[in-house]
């Protein structure tokens, strides 16, 4: 029997790339991170749980107080950590990969400093508690348009009047925001300091509730846009022959970003360094398709954060979130930019 | 008529960079654009494949105005393959070619469909860069990663291929090599192509048609027999030439440059001394 002709002989075998298992493992060793993460902050706090009264007070059976402290203060804590940790996550990747930029955080748009001057100004007029988080919001969402707006050049989106706007109103709202600081009473510095560090002490279900569902749309949605990122990290030339609208892709990732960063600014304040220094883990995980890279990184964030506000709570004094994310992340950082100069890339 | 110029200008800011140019590739053809530095050759290119937004005129797609498309649908039927790109570091050489689908695919779809991966395939083999499909793209060597960009256009499966300097990076057999492939797509498949060289002794072998750049207007347009003669690449180039019949056609022999001459511009400083 004549062998069957080739009609082409590659030079080398074609290997099957060990990819696809490392995403698998990726995901099963983030999922079971993630698990053990949310159990032991449901156990751990002032008072500390087993696993067997934990599970009864899940199932609304036993003590009183071990079924409030679980449904009411712990799980919304929980959930709150994961939904802000999720969408900073994903706003740094979709940020990251629209603006071919390592060093792009969710911040970076303006987002911190509108949303930090809104709340200033509600905690100098005296409208703490319920204004505070639609205050960050409108005022993240705001400072990103008037960023955009400046960007537009013609009929395009340049990224570097991107960054540069954002760079420039981050400056300038900053600015006000020391100036109304310094101006304010004391108590007030406290209650606006504790939101600008980034804190999740005392989240309850009306977070979770309010600004949980709008971040579960914003994430499917820039989930949704992977191909739009991939193509514009080939860089203007390559996407636009590609047929992509550099206007059109650049505007509504933008406004998912902006969505998903003032949603989580509205609930914690301004946690920092989760959506700069996620997306970067995850790169180095599962490769730069953000097909990938934004599922990973909204799951990668919800672990950081989730595990963040643990450590954040167990001490024996609780720390603002803020603080155990910067101080563990900017020591990250700094290792990501010495790679990068030693690697010439990130 | 796959694509035309009809009195387009163009450039950036508000400087027009090439002026009033009428230009018509027909289909199957293979038209390079000749020029000195600076002529306009790119600013052409990027205006016909819809990267550049005309001044005034328009640039045409079988007979429509190119921005009155949708980009996908200009995508679809043209590919540009544009001067070296930096791409994202760790992007293997098989999901940059695959992006080359976009155009064909519907946004909600996540995966290559069965004739996206056929496309795919054909792509990595016409360029000889099958076996380095899971090669991260920055890894490459410049000859490789040019083979990996012109795979992401063959996978447009594009009608109209416009390519600028696309030998740039390539020692001489890859540049060759490169040449030869556009050649067989060209003839077998009825690409027709539009590119950016700057040796014109390649440009002349691989193209039907020369188009001479000057100053950002079109001089002239013809064969390679037409258009390489000694008075005309004085125009156009500042170059003296003379010709010679080889087997691969009509080449030319660059001599000198017309003016001014090197020891022209020595002269006046040796006056100051």
């Amino acid at each position: 029997m004549p062998p069957t002709t080739l009609v082409r002989s590659p030079r080398t075998p074609v290997k099957i790339p060990p990819h696809r298992q490392r995403v698998m493992l990726a995901a099963g060793l983030l999922l079971c991170g993630l698990g053990l993460i949310v159990v032991l902050s449901l156990t751990n706090g002032s008072v500390v749980l087993t696993g067997s009264e934990l599970l009864a007070a899940t199932l609304r059976q036993g003590s009183a107080v071990n079924q409030t402290i679980v449904w009411d203060l712990r799980l919304p804590r929980v959930l709150a950590a994961l939904i802000v940790g999720a969408a900073l996550g994903l706003s740094g990747a979709l940020l990251q990969g629209m603006l071919r930029n390592g060093l792009a955080s969710p911040f970076l748009l303006g987002i911190s400093a509108g949303a930090g001057l809104m709340v200033v100004l509600v905690v100098g007029v005296g409208l703490v508690q319920i204004w505070t988080p639609l205050g960050a919001w409108l005022g993240a969402v705001v400072t990103t348009l008037l960023v955009y707006l400046l960007a537009r050049t013609g009929t395009t989106l340049s990224v570097e009047r991107l960054i540069l706007g954002g760079v420039a109103f981050s400056s300038f709202f900053g600015a006000i925001q020391s100036l109304l600081l310094l101006l304010s009473a004391d108590g007030q510095i406290q209650a606006a300091l504790n939101w600008l560090i980034g804190s999740l002490n005392g989240r309850g279900w009306t977070e979770v509730t309010l600004v949980g569902p709008g971040i579960l749309v914003a994430a499917i949605a820039g989930c949704l846009l992977a191909r739009q990122v991939n193509l514009l990290s080939l860089g203007d030339d390559l996407a636009t022959g590609l047929g992509t609208s550099l206007l059109r892709s650049r505007c509504l990732i933008g406004v998912v970003a902006t969505f998903l960063a003032a949603g989580a600014v509205s609930i914690a304040g301004l946690v920092g360094f989760v959506g700069l220094i996620v997306p970067h883990g995850v790169r180095l995980l599962v490769g730069t398709d953000y097909r990938l890279v934004l599922p990973f990184s909204a799951l990668g964030g919800a672990l950081v954060l989730s595990g963040a506000d643990l450590i954040a709570r167990i001490g024996p004094v609780e720390l603002p979130v803020g603080v155990v994310t910067a101080m563990l992340g900017a020591p990250v950082f700094i290792w990501l930019l010495n790679r990068r100069r030693t690697r010439g890339a990130v | 008529m796959p694509i035309a110029a009809r009195q387009l200008s163009g450039g950036y800011g508000d400087r027009p960079i090439v002026i009033d140019v009428n230009l018509t590739i027909e289909a199957g053809e293979w038209l390079s654009l000749l020029g000195a530095n600076g002529s306009g050759k790119s600013t052409l290119l990027r205006l016909l494949s819809r990267v550049l937004k005309p001044q005034t005129g328009v640039a045409l797609l079988d007979g429509r105005d190119i921005h009155h498309l949708a980009p996908t649908a200009v995508a679809q039927r043209l590919a540009l393959l544009p001067q070296q790109q930096t791409l994202p570091a760790g992007l293997t050489v098989y999901q940059l070619v695959s992006l080359g689908r976009s155009p064909h695919q519907p946004w909600w779809q996540w995966e290559l469909d069965a004739a996206g991966h056929e496309q795919v395939e054909k792509a990595l083999q016409w360029t000889e860069i099958e076996h380095y499909r899971d090669r991260p793209v920055t890894e490459l060597s410049g000859g490789e990663r040019q083979r990996a960009l012109l795979a992401l256009a063959l996978a447009q499966d594009p009608k109209v291929l416009l390519l600028d300097e696309p030998t740039t990076f390539l020692d001489l057999h890859y540049q060759l090599q490169l040449l030869e492939l556009l050649k067989r797509l060209n003839q077998q498949q009825g690409l027709s192509i539009v590119t950016v060289l700057h040796d014109i002794n390649l440009a002349a072998r691989y193209s039907d048609r020369l188009a001479l750049m000057r100053q950002g207007q079109l001089w002239a347009v013809g064969t390679p027999r037409e258009m390489l003669t000694p008075p005309m690449l004085r125009e156009v180039f500042d170059i003296e030439i003379t010709l010679m019949e080889t087997p691969v056609g009509l080449q030319i022999c660059p001599l000198a440059a017309s003016s001014p001459a090197p020891t022209d511009l020595v002269t006046p400083l040796s006056s100051h001394s």
